[in-house]
């Protein structure tokens, strides 16, 4: 089975190389051709950009593709459609819904975000207000979004909203896919503390949404609000990079640029700690690969994401202490700009110690991650609910 | 361990005196140093708050440890701590850390009569702002400092670099260390000095500048070397009371995280509860606390310390109080962001703020394990 597997993959792998080298290629037309061939999700069935096959074999096409001097930047260029929106949509969209969206989301023709937490509904995502109402074969929603990453170049917004206010709170909730350039929405940068705005908040006055747009049945929008979280949390912290990358290395880099071999032994000890405990995490999330099943990840996920957070905080912290006196400089200074990617990545040390502190808010804090361990992984009870069985709109919300 | 006496006591109940400073320090930045008027100025020009530092000046603030020969106030230390508590509860950009703390220690201590006379009254009364220069371009604290002094016939001619100098741009005078012929000088140079050339630093912290000052062929006269007593040692006077100040500045900033960190525990509802309700956060908070109050009566008791002017004690006060307050203040700066989540992230929140203030002073005048070795050394350790 998995030779048979390997064998798929690798006949793909080169026929795309042969008709698109990765080099030479545009990005765009690339990453279209790579969906084509199936290797854009290889989990999902073929047609949608994917063989079939096991995720696992997702690591090996990315690789390869990098090592022939590819791209797989769209993967965070366009992290919200490629890492979450595509596995709710594969997994409750329509046919249609794969058939229109897939293609031109894994291509970055059209990114998208995600319209979920509110000013009042964060952690508590299901008590979350903003209403859609049906007329005929519409939706009108009314209500603001926050923190919405990506927003203001998103061509398409992943929203849940309020279809039942009656309802307990996670029963009136209905999915949508929202068109960001139709009426009555309103993209406002909000600034971080990089100085950066890579979210906004985003307003919705009336804003129309046609029901073939709906992803699931009204009053489901819960479940696949939760198919979008779980991948999100394995598109944050579940990604593969190679051994010593990432915050650990800039910890290196400033050890190496400052302290060399005679640096203080104590420094050293913790750094060899943090480089121990990331490739410990590394190893982790490769075992998790290999048994991922195709279809939508399990609680588990949360695992690397609760790690991968807290450790990026600290690594990027210590970075800051191992510069010394530089680590009270911020170079290149605050530029409030609204940038076309999240800096998560291939950032200096100083902008990647800002940036970290958010790792254990987005996608869900470290404390929500490590209920949902105790709770969904470990077996533990949860805690007495307050808000459970009755109306949402008698829910007390601050 | 070589240390068998008992440390000196020191009371830390306020008079009633300096409960009245600290109600009077707060009134003045409750109105003057709100999130606006922080942030108006940390995104200009001005470097500080020359409305604030005024006011201050006015109210008598500057002069408060200044000698009264020396138009001060004669105050001691504990005083002028209380202030930099309630300063570092606001992040009030004003220069009071660079100009009477590392500034005016370091006149007091090395300066001749005649040259306190001459300095330290602007010091106290706010119209002479001084800044220390003495590190070298990457910011170390070396024997060999960034700046190098050559005697000209009556004159001295300064050449080189010093870095990370706190509102070194704004200062009206640098004192700077520099090696000369027999060793490390201090020279009192005005800052518009021909040959000064002044650039603010891109900093973590906006709400202290620092600036990185450039000596080429700089002139200055022998009267003004300060050469009342040794430079190295008054440096050090000068480094140990700024350590002290920091301390209690941070003391402060952990404060104000703990109280706004609460209140919004309290007000924020999430799940149908309030989040404090969750014990994730309710035992966060009450170990925010308990460091807390640990980080106050290390601060207090260096400032105390320093006041009573108990050298040897000093000694472990003042780098238990740096390293300590630095960890803690930062620790709860980073769960402030965390507890006020997403909101927490923003620009627009204070929280990032003292998150940056945190880091900063953690990395000014000595980091936690350049402190924790000096107090190993005092301790015999
Ligand atoms: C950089 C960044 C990008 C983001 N991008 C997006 C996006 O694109 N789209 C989107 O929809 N959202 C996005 N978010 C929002 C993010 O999902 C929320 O910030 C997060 O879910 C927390 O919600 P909150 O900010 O309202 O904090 P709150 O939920 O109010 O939490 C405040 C504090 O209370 C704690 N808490 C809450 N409930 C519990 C509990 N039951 N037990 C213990 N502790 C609890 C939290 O852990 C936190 O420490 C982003 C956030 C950030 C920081």
């Amino acid at each position: 089975m998995a030779t048979d597997e390997r064998k798929l993959v690798d006949e793909q792998i080169e026929a795309l190389f042969a008709s698109h080298p990765p080099a030479d290629t545009p990005e765009r037309e690339f990453w279209g051709a790579q969906f084509d061939h199936g290797l854009a999700w290889v989990q999902h069935a073929e047609g949608f950009g994917g063989l079939g096959v096991s995720p696992r074999w997702q690591g090996e096409v990315d690789r390869r593709i990098n090592e022939a001097g590819g791209s797989t930047r769209n993967r965070y260029l366009n992290v919200l459609g490629i890492g979450m929106g595509a596995g709710t949509i594969m997994a409750h969209g329509t046919d249609e819904h794969q058939q229109r969206f897939l293609r031109p989301m894994f291509a970055c023709e059209e990114i998208w975000c995600q319209l979920f937490s509110e000013p009042g509904a964060g952690s508590d995502l299901a008590a979350l207000a903003t209403s859609a109402k049906q007329e005929g074969d519409t939706w009108i929603v009314n209500g603001q979004k926050v923190w919405t990453t990506l927003g203001h170049l998103a061509k398409w917004g992943l929203l849940v909203t309020r279809t039942d206010p009656d309802l307990p709170k996670h029963a009136g909730l209905t999915y949508f896919i929202v068109d960001m350039e139709a009426d009555g929405v309103d993209v406002r940068p909000l600034y971080q503390i990089t100085g950066e705005a890579e979210f906004n908040e985003v307003y919705f006055t009336d804003t129309p949404i046609p029901d073939d747009l709906r992803v699931g049945e009204v009053g489901q929008g819960w479940a696949v609000a939760m198919t979008t979280l779980m991948n999100e949390r394995v598109a944050i912290g579940g990604s593969v990079s190679p051994r010593g990358s990432g915050s650990i290395s800039l910890a290196v880099e400033a050890w190496e640029k400052l302290h060399g071999q005679d640096g203080d032994p104590v420094q050293r000890d913790q750094l060899l700690s943090y480089w121990a405990e990331a490739e410990a995490m590394r190893l982790t999330t490769l075992r998790a690969k290999e048994a991922a099943k195709q279809g939508t990840p399990g609680p588990e996920g949360s695992t690397a994401k609760l790690h991968w957070a807290d450790l990026n905080k600290a690594i990027t912290s210590f970075t800051m202490d191992l510069m010394g006196p530089e680590g009270m400089t911020y170079p290149g200074g605050y530029e409030f700009t609204r940038p076309d990617q999240t800096s998560n990545r291939g950032t200096s040390a100083h902008k990647a110690f800002l940036r970290s502190r958010a790792n254990s808010i987005e996608g869900g804090t470290s404390e929500i991650m490590k209920n949902i361990l105790g709770e969904r992984v470990l077996g533990l009870p949860g805690e007495p609910r307050v808000d459970k069985n009755i109306p949402w709109r008698e829910v007390p919300r601050s | 361990m070589t240390v068998t006496t008992a440390p000196p006591v020191v009371a830390f109940a306020l008079t009633e005196e300096q409960k009245l400073l600290v109600d009077m320090v707060r009134d003045v930045l409750k109105d003057r140093a709100t999130s606006e008027r922080v942030r108006e100025v940390m995104l200009g020009d001005d470097g500080f708050d020359e409305v604030l530092w005024t006011e201050l000046a006015n109210l008598g603030l500057t002069g408060l440890t200044i000698p009264e020969q020396y138009g001060g106030a004669g105050s001691t230390f504990t005083e002028l701590s209380l202030v930099f508590e309630e300063l570092g509860r606001r992040l009030a950009p004003v220069p009071l850390l660079s100009s009477v703390v590392l500034g005016a220690e370091a006149v007091l201590a090395a300066g001749s009569d005649e040259q306190k006379g001459a300095i330290l009254p602007g010091v106290a009364a706010g119209t002479t702002r001084l800044a220390l220069a003495h590190l070298d371009p990457a910011g170390r604290l070396t024997a060999d400092p960034g700046v190098r002094a050559v005697r000209d016939g009556d004159a001295w001619v300064l050449d080189g670099t010093a870095g990370f100098v706190v509102d070194g741009r704004t200062a009206t005078h640098l004192v700077t260390a520099a090696n000369g012929p027999d060793g490390l000088e201090l020279f009192v140079v005005a800052g518009d000095t021909a040959g000064v050339e002044r650039t603010d630093l891109e900093v973590l912290d906006l709400t202290r500048p620092m600036a990185s000052i450039v000596y080429s062929g700089v002139r200055v006269q022998d009267a003004d070397r300060l050469s009342g007593a040794d430079a190295v040692a008054a440096l050090h006077r000068a480094l140990e009371a700024g350590v002290v100040a920091i301390a209690c500045e941070q003391a402060g900033g952990t404060q104000e995280t703990l109280r706004t960190t609460t209140a919004y525990a309290r007000d924020r509802v999430q799940f149908g509860r309030s989040i404090g309700s969750f014990q994730a956060i309710k035992h966060r908070l009450a170990e925010m606390l308990v460091a807390s109050e640990s980080a106050r009566s290390a601060a207090y008791h260096a400032a105390r310390i320093l006041a009573a002017g108990e050298r040897e004690e000093l000694a472990i006060a003042a780098p238990l109080a740096k390293s300590y307050c630095s960890e803690i203040y930062e620790q709860a700066t980073g769960h402030g962001i965390q507890i006020f989540g997403g909101i927490g992230f923003t620009w627009e929140h204070d929280a990032h703020l003292y998150f940056k203030r945190a880091k900063s002073t953690k990395l000014l005048l000595g980091d936690p394990k350049h402190h924790r070795a000096l107090l190993g050394q005092a301790i015999g350790l």
